[in-house]
Formats: C-alpha cells, sequence, structure tokens
C-alpha cells in the first residue's frame, strides 16, 4: 500500500470549475454549502437497524432530456442501473460491477452475520440535479417519504 | 447526495454517505463521510473485487457506531493501486480538446434553453 501522502485526493470542485470556464460557462457551479449539520445518534444498534440504500444511478438509461424524478426498485431483485449521464471517471473504470457503486453482497452478509438488522425492501435512486432547490425541496423530502414507509432507521447513501 | 443525507438525518435517520468527491461532500458537510480515495464512479471498491468491497463497506458502515458528532470523515484506506494517473486525467484539459469543449459547451446550453421552453422537462444536470 502506499503511504498516506503519496498521492492527495483529487480537487474535483477546482477542476471542474475549470472544465466549464473551457466549456464557455460564465458563472462557475456554485456548490453547496452549509454552516450547520444535522446529526442524529442511530436510534437501535446496528444488529438492530434497518437500512435504506440510496444511489446517484438510475432504473433506466437516461437521456439528458429526459424527465427525472426519484425511483425506487426492489433490494431483494434489483435490475441493472445505468448512469451514462452522470459525471464518472469514464476512463478510468466502468460501471459493469453494480456492486462497486450498489453494495448489496457485502450489506447482505452483514445482515446474514447478524451485524446489521436487515436491508430495507426498496434502495432508492436519486436524480442528481443542477438545481439544488430542487433536490433539498422535492427529491429529498420525498426519498425521506419512502424511507419512512419502508420502516428505514438509518441510511447508505452512494453518490457516483 | 449531499442534500439527502441532511434532509434525512434532520429527520431522525441517520446516515453515512460513501463517496470519492472528498472536497464536495466536505464543502456541503454532511454528518458522516466515508471517503474513497478511488476513481468517480466506483465508490465501493475495484470491479470484480469482492474482498475490497467488504472491507470498504464495513469500513462505512461501523460510522454509524463511532461517529460522535457532525462533519465526521473517515478517509479509507483502501487504494484503488496500479496506474495512478486517473488523478491527473480526470477532466484534464489540453490544448488540443479547447475548440472542442468549447463546441460542448455550446451544445450544451443551446440543449438547457430547449429545456427551459418546457416547463414540464427538467434541467440537464451537472455535478
Amino acid at each position: 500500500m502506499s503511504t498516506a501522502t503519496a498521492h492527495l485526493p483529487v480537487a474535483y470542485m477546482a477542476r471542474t470549475k475549470r472544465y466549464y470556464e473551457a466549456q464557455g460557462y460564465a458563472k462557475p457551479y456554485v456548490w453547496a454549502h452549509f454552516d450547520e449539520v444535522p446529526f442524529t445518534k442511530p436510534a437501535k444498534p446496528l444488529a438492530e437497524s434497518t437500512l435504506a440504500i440510496i444511489t446517484t444511478s438510475a432504473l433506466h438509461d437516461r437521456q439528458a432530456t429526459d424527465p427525472r424524478a426519484v425511483a425506487s426498485a426492489a433490494t431483494a431483485a434489483a435490475p441493472p442501473l445505468f448512469a451514462n449521464d452522470l459525471a464518472w471517471d469514464k476512463k478510468a473504470t466502468h460501471l459493469d460491477d453494480r456492486e462497486t457503486f450498489l453494495p448489496l453482497a457485502p450489506l447482505r452478509a452483514m445482515v446474514d452475520e447478524g451485524r446489521l438488522g436487515a436491508l430495507a425492501k426498496r434502495f432508492h435512486c436519486l436524480p442528481t440535479e443542477y438545481s439544488q432547490r430542487r433536490t433539498r425541496t422535492e427529491d429529498a423530502p420525498e426519498i425521506l417519504r419512502r424511507c419512512r414507509e419502508d420502516g428505514a432507521d438509518i441510511a447508505l447513501l452512494v453518490p457516483l | 447526495m449531499s442534500l439527502v443525507a441532511r434532509c434525512l438525518e434532520a429527520d431522525g435517520i441517520a446516515t453515512v454517505v460513501l463517496g470519492s468527491a472528498l472536497d464536495i461532500v466536505e464543502h456541503c458537510g454532511v454528518p458522516r463521510f466515508a471517503f474513497a480515495d478511488f476513481p468517480l464512479g466506483n465508490p465501493c471498491g475495484r470491479p470484480w473485487d469482492g474482498a475490497m468491497q467488504r472491507q470498504v463497506v464495513a469500513s462505512t458502515m461501523a460510522l454509524f457506531e463511532t461517529a460522535a458528532g457532525p462533519r465526521t470523515t473517515v478517509r479509507l484506506p483502501y487504494r484503488w493501486g496500479g496506474d495512478e494517473s486517473w488523478r491527473d486525467n480526470y477532466m484534464a484539459i489540453r490544448e488540443a480538446d479547447l475548440d472542442v469543449l468549447r463546441r460542448q459547451g455550446d451544445e450544451r446550453r443551446a440543449l438547457r434553453r430547449k429545456q427551459a421552453a418546457d416547463t414540464q422537462t427538467r434541467l440537464t444536470p451537472r455535478p
């Protein structure tokens, strides 16, 4: 293994800013930023908790012009997922192994071993949006509603 | 995704974000963050490497039990391995690419204008 100082994390915000400048965008994207961060202690031990999983991938091969909405699918029979419309490193890797972004096998193993209570019956797909307002006021509350409906106590969020 | 973590957490559902964009997630501020220093797209580990994926997920889930307060980031110790050129190559801008990038931007802006004209259609995502 390399030493911790051998490689610095990629500065995605600075790199994205330069990239969009090169594409002719006058105003840089403004990433969400908050001074206050909520924090909730898990109500139950992990071994008794039901986990919701949330991904930025989609249930269909989305085009840029497609309407975007929260979607859900059964955890027990997860369908193929798509993310060709998202910004991820398409030169360095691929998404052929769904477990690299929706880790059902390791989570099921934790349930089988008694380290995690259960997986919620559905996982949820968040449509990433240029509009943070839409995410805050529409998509996030909808995902919360679905998590509650499924009896989730805790949630694992895995952005690509 | 960080916005969703904040929404769930504020309503009493504890969350962990597992991701590879350290600066973006920390800039937003989330309750718990497991940083996997991998190329964007595979935050749970290398493709077809079940052993690594189990380790990444176990370390991530441990945050539910160990995090004492908000903005808890754990830098996972796992390495992508092999060629690390992805760190420099992602969104790299070469002189020869400038015309193509400008054209892509023009096309995207034209698409956005078209979408804006249709109030039923959501906007094109950008990171």
